[in-house]
């Protein structure tokens, strides 16, 4: 008789099965997680195989901005305790060349919500964090391609490495970490932006003064006093001089007092940890509440 | 225990600044059923299914599909959903082998797999020879039958389709229409939108009228028409008629009311679909002496539907039929 039955108290109903099928389903999730992000990251890397022009901001863009500063402005810039242009124009162009690819990243998730295609993940059973990490790992391997460009055009102009392997790769890493945290800025644009246009110009505005304002290209000792307070202290300073010093460059702002110049690889790290702090939770929010 | 439902809606709202999207819908669609959300543009037939497919949180009410609330097990109801939006969610630049693959894989496909039903969704939906060439090089039917094989290559449950065929040419939409009456028969459940009234007739078990964000209508098909009358009977009359008698002897064989526009010199009403109709009016006018200058038949559109229900115009712009012609 159904209706002696006596139902099991609610809390009952949830013993210790599902809460562990829970934790198992924590690692699957994790797994997914990866394959997901892969997947995604696959798509991105066949974009760009089949769409090479896609890559010029980390290729044409960089090559042109060596060419440009080592023969048309780097006999007019004298660099403060000596050196070759040449070779101080290279870790300044690791940052640049590198984290250069953030606006582009906007604009690829930009257009990615335009196309709907963002939606169709969002509908799928797929891990919500797989569409930034995937993007975001395709861009990091766009920023290798970036820094093996940007290196063999060092090499072509002159610029040489002076120190050892591990000085090099630390230079190579230091530069692609923070390539990589800058990254997660351009999807935080991109998740506040509508359109490819605004994409494409924001992120040129606001690229441009944070490259220029830096020792990227010139010394900051030529800049007035506030000014130079800010290039000295823009994460992009700190990343050419923490090239600058691995690759046993030229660096003048050696000469600088400013915390970051005198210490550039310790400010590396915590830029790139700050940014990713700060830009990683915000962009995964701002994509979990998009159009929602 | 009775069967779950597969989709379930209790008074769903959804607010965009000012603008009221859903106001308290319900719907109930049982499995293996094929409801048409039929309503204009702006009814809401998209945010319900936004909202049932996970992509928008309601303001208030609740949802369910198969049993999974759409907010608190967001994650159980993708699993079991497939959704085609009204414009194709598809990677331009990638090949249709390469998109079919990616969706499959991110559906919890194996590699194998998804290459497999990759392959056989190509070859089902006559995209095989198109399958290695970039979506963007597509026509717009091609596209749209690969966004659905995109939607169904996890074989979803319960699919969305979101006005599956709105700006594809008659043929394109009959091979849509064909696949949709198959993947019915397969049991899918499937809840489409429409704008089209025959659109809905021809696919959907149930057809729910939606306008302002409530189903103001529910039943089978037939229930519908019985409600909107079957066939449109327009005269268009010389000038100077007398458009009272008319209306008058249309009334002998309309099914609804009777009216007139184009400045008294149209007049419309409901007529049952059968053959003869016209003659029968046409003797009808003759013996009364009118003086006609032309006699159109058509189906009922969107328009009648809302006419006959709410008593008033439905859509502000005017949807065009699936035959291609404008309707009223």
């Amino acid at each position: 008789m159904t209706s002696t039955t006596i139902a099991p108290p609610a809390t009952l109903d949830r013993p210790r099965g599902p809460q562990r099928r829970q934790r198992e389903s924590r690692w699957r999730r994790l797994s997914w997680a990866v394959s997901d992000s892969l997947v995604l990251t696959w798509r991105s890397v066949a974009r760009i195989a089949r769409e090479p022009e896609t890559l010029m901001d980390v290729t044409v863009q960089p090559l042109m901005f060596v060419l440009l500063f080592t023969y048309v402005f780097g006999g007019a810039i004298g660099l403060p305790g000596g050196g070759s242009y040449h070779e101080y124009l290279i870790g300044g162009m690791f940052g640049m060349g590198i984290a250069g690819s953030a606006p582009g990243t906007a604009v690829a998730l930009v257009a990615d919500m335009k196309e709907g295609i963002i939606d169709r993940f969002r509908s799928l059973p797929m891990s919500r964090a797989a569409v930034l990490l995937g993007r975001t790992t395709a861009d990091l391997l766009t920023q290798v391609i970036g820094a093996l460009v940007i290196a063999m055009a060092g090499l072509a102009v002159g610029w040489r490495i002076h120190t050892g392997p591990a000085d090099a790769l630390a230079a190579f890493g230091l530069a692609l970490l923070f390539g990589y945290a800058f990254t997660w800025a351009g999807v935080c644009l991109g998740m506040v932006l509508r359109s490819v246009e605004a994409a494409q110009q924001l992120g040129f505005i606001l690229f441009l003064p944070l490259m220029f304002i830096s020792n990227a290209f010139v010394p900051t000792q030529g800049m007035p006093a506030w000014l130079r307070v800010a290039a000295d202290w823009n994460p992009f300073s700190a990343v050419a001089a923490a090239c600058r010093r691995l690759f046993g460059n030229p660096d003048p702002s050696a000469l600088v007092q400013a915390w970051p110049m005198q210490h550039p690889e310790l400010a590396v790290l915590l830029w790139s940890g700050v940014a990713l702090v700060v830009f990683v939770p915000l962009a995964v929010r701002m994509y979990a509440n998009k159009n929602r | 225990m009775a069967e779950v439902p597969a989709i379930e809606a209790e008074a769903l709202v959804k607010t965009f600044g000012a603008t009221v999207a859903l106001n308290g819908l319900d719907l109930c669609v049982p499995q293996g059923a094929i409801l048409g959300l039929l309503g204009p543009n702006g009814a809401g037939k998209t945010t319900a299914v936004r909202v049932l497919a996970t992509l928008l949180r309601p303001d208030a009410g609740r949802a369910r599909v198969l049993g999974a609330d759409v907010v608190a097990q967001a994650a159980d109801v993708r699993r079991s959903i497939g959704l085609t939006g009204q414009y194709a969610a598809l990677d331009n630049s990638l090949t249709g082998r390469a998109n079919l693959v990616m969706v499959g894989r991110l559906s919890r496909l194996s590699r194998a797999e998804a290459w497999t039903r990759a392959g056989e969704l190509l070859d089902r939906f006559g995209l095989a020879d198109a399958a290695g060439r970039a979506v963007k090089t597509y026509s717009g039917g091609m596209r749209r039958r690969l966004d659905l094989a995109a939607s169904l290559i996890g074989r979803p449950e319960v699919l969305f389709l979101d006005e599956p065929t709105t700006g594809l040419d008659p043929r394109s939409r009959a091979i849509m229409w064909d696949i949709i009456r198959d993947l019915a028969t397969g049991g899918t459940t499937l809840l489409l939108t429409t704008q089209y009234l025959e659109e809905a007739d021809r696919l959907a078990s149930r057809i729910a009228v939606i306008d302002g964000g409530v189903v103001i209508a529910e039943g089978s098909p037939d229930q519908l028409k019985a409600k909107v009358g079957d066939d449109r009977l327009t005269l268009t009359l010389a000038p100077g008629a007398d458009a009272a008698l008319a209306m008058a002897t249309l009334s002998a064989h309309a099914t609804g009311p009777v009216t007139v526009g184009a400045g008294g010199l149209q007049v419309t009403a409901a007529v049952p679909a059968r053959d003869g109709i016209t003659t029968d009016v046409v003797r009808a006018l003759d013996s009364a002496g009118m003086d006609v200058t032309d006699i159109a038949v058509r189906r009922p559109s969107l328009d009648d539907v809302f006419l006959a229900l709410t008593g008033r115009e439905g859509a502000g712009d005017q949807a065009e039929t699936p035959h291609g012609g404008k309707a009223a």
